[in-house]
C-alpha cells in the first residue's frame, strides 16, 4: 500500500470530480425535460406518435451509452452540413458531446420511469378533477404532474445513480473526469489499488449522498404506504 | 454496403466474429457472476452479522462505483497481482493475462453484484410457510433448496435476471478500452481506416439492438416455462 500516493492524488482526483459533477447535473437538467416530453409522447394517443416516442427508448435503453457517445463525438462531425451549421458550434466539444449524449440516454430511462408513474395514477383523481370543472391543462399540470413526480422519485434516485456512473464515460471522449484522472494517475504510476480505493470512494460517497438525498424526500413528499 | 462485404474488401466478417466475441464475453461474464452471486446472497441472507457486512460491502462497492473504473482496475492491476501470487511461488517471469479473461471477469464481478441482488429479493419474497413446511417434514437442507427453494425462485428471478443480462451485455462495450476485440473495438478500428465513424458506430448500435431484442424473446419464453400453473 503506497499511503502517499493516496494522500498525494486526493487533490486532483478531488478536483476532478468537479468535473463530473458539472456533467451529471447539466445532463440530468436536459434528459429530466426530454424524459417528461417523451413521457407525455408516450401517453398520446396518435399511433405514429406514439411509436416515435417508444422507438426513441427502446433504440436509448438498448444500446450501450459508450455508442451513443461515439456516434454523438465521432459520428456527427463527419456530415459536412451539420459542420457548416451553428450547431458545430457545440459539437466540436468533447464536453457538450458527452453531456448530449447522456442527456439523450437519461432521457429515454427518465422517460420510461414517468410514463409508469403516470399510468399507476387513479383515474378517480383525474375524473375527480373534471367533475370539479377544472380544466385538463390544469388537472395535467396541478394533479398529474405532481403525483407523477412523487411516485417516481424511488425509480428516479436510482437512474440518477446510474448516470453517475455513466459520466465516467467522459473519460472515453479525451474529458479529465473523475475516472479519466483515475485512469491517468494509474497508467502513470502502475498502481491500481490505490488510485482505484481513493477514486472509488469519492464515488462511493457520491451515491451514498444521492441515495439519502432521494430518501429524505420521499419521506417527506413521497407516500406513506 | 460494400463495406460490410464478407472477406477481405469489406468489414462484414470482422464484425460478424466481434459479435460472436461480444456474446462469448457476454455469456462468461454472466457466468462467472452467477459464480459470485452463489457465494454471497448467502452471505447477505446470513444471520451473522459479520457475514452480512461482507455480502453488502460487496454489492455496495461495486453498483456504487463505475463500471469504467473496475475494468481499469482489473485491466492495470489484473496481471500485477497474478506476478504478486506467483513471485511468492518463486516464478519471477512477466505474466499476460488474456484480455477476454480479465474482461469477462471483471464485467462478471460487476454482473455478480445485481444478480446477488436479485437472488436474494427471489429467496426473500417466498413464503416462509414453504421453509418451515419442508422442515415439518423432514426434507434435508440441500434437498429442500433444489427441489423447493429454487423452482419458485427462478421463477421470481427470471424477469430481473433478464435486466441483468442487458446490462451485462451492454457493459460489455466497456472492454473495448482494454483492447479486446469486440463490436465497441472492431467498430472503432473500422471506422479508424475507413474514415467513416459514423456508419460503423451505427451499424455497432444496430448490433446491439438486435443481439437485446432476440435475447428478449429467448428470455420470454423462458419466463412462460418456468411460470407455469401460476
Amino acid at each position: 500500500m503506497d499511503f502517499e500516493l493516496m494522500i498525494g492524488s486526493f487533490p486532483k482526483l478531488l478536483s476532478a470530480t468537479v468535473i463530473t459533477l458539472k456533467l451529471l447535473s447539466l445532463s440530468l437538467f436536459f434528459g429530466l425535460f426530454i424524459g417528461l416530453l417523451f413521457a407525455i409522447l408516450r401517453m398520446n394517443k396518435n399511433p405514429i406518435v406514439n411509436k416515435f416516442a417508444y422507438g426513441y427508448s427502446y433504440v436509448f435503453r438498448g444500446t450501450p451509452l459508450l455508442v451513443q457517445i461515439f456516434i454523438i463525438y465521432f459520428g456527427l462531425g463527419q456530415i459536412e452540413y451539420l459542420r457548416s451549421t451553428f450547431l458545430w458550434v457545440i459539437l466540436k466539444e468533447p464536453y457538450w458531446c458527452a453531456i448530449i449524449a447522456f442527456a439523450l440516454n437519461t432521457g429515454a430511462y427518465t422517460s420510461e420511469i414517468l410514463r409508469s408513474a403516470f399510468q399507476t395514477i387513479k383515474p378517480g383523481l383525474i375524473e375527480a378533477g373534471k367533475s370539479l370543472g377544472i380544466p385538463n391543462k390544469v388537472i395535467f399540470y396541478k394533479i398529474q404532474i405532481p403525483i407523477a413526480i412523487k411516485q417516481s422519485l424511488p425509480a428516479y434516485g436510482n437512474e440518477i445513480i446510474l448516470m453517475l456512473k455513466g459520466t465516467s464515460l467522459a473519460s472515453t471522449v479525451t474529458l479529465m473526469d473523475l475516472t479519466g484522472v483515475a485512469k491517468y494517475i494509474i497508467s502513470t504510476t502502475f498502481k491500481p489499488i490505490e488510485v482505484f480505493i481513493v477514486a472509488g470512494g469519492i464515488y462511493l460517497f457520491m451515491t451514498f449522498c444521492v441515495h439519502n438525498l432521494i430518501k429524505f424526500l420521499e419521506k417527506k413528499y413521497g407516500y406513506q404506504t | 454496403m460494400e463495406l460490410l462485404a464478407f472477406g477481405k474488401t469489406g468489414w462484414g466478417d470482422e464484425l460478424f466474429y466481434a459479435t460472436l466475441m461480444t456474446l462469448a464475453v457476454s455469456i462468461t461474464a454472466m457466468l462467472i457472476g452467477f459464480f459470485f452471486a452463489l457465494i454471497f446472497t448467502p452471505l447477505k441472507l446470513s444471520k451473522h452479522k459479520s457475514l452480512n457486512l461482507i455480502g453488502n460491502f460487496y454489492t455496495t462497492v461495486i453498483r456504487g462505483v463505475p463500471e469504467l473504473l473496475v475494468i481499469y482496475l482489473f485491466f492495470f492491476g489484473g496481471s500485477g497481482a497474478i506476478m504478486f501470487v506467483a513471485s511468492m511461488f518463486g516464478y519471477y517471469e512477466y505474466i499476460e493475462i488474456n484480455a477476454f479473461i480479465t474482461g469477462s471477469f471483471a464485467i462478471g464481478i460487476i454482473s455478480g453484484a445485481y444478480s446477488t441482488e436479485v437472488f436474494r429479493g427471489a429467496i426473500q419474497s417466498i413464503d416462509k410457510g414453504q421453509f418451515e413446511a419442508s422442515k415439518v417434514l423432514g426434507i434435508k437442507k440441500h434437498i429442500q433448496f433444489y427441489k423447493i427453494i429454487l423452482p419458485q425462485m427462478l421463477r421470481l428471478a427470471i424477469p430481473n435476471l433478464s435486466n441483468v443480462w442487458q446490462i451485462t451485455l451492454k457493459d460489455t462495450s466497456l472492454i473495448s478500452v482494454t483492447g479486446l476485440v469486440e463490436i465497441m473495438r472492431q467498430s472503432y478500428i473500422a471506422a479508424g481506416s475507413t474514415r467513416d465513424p459514423l456508419f460503423f458506430y451505427s451499424f455497432a448500435a444496430v448490433l446491439y439492438l438486435l443481439l437485446t431484442y432476440l435475447s428478449m424473446k429467448l428470455i420470454n419464453k423462458l419466463e412462460v416455462k418456468y411460470s407455469r400453473g401460476f
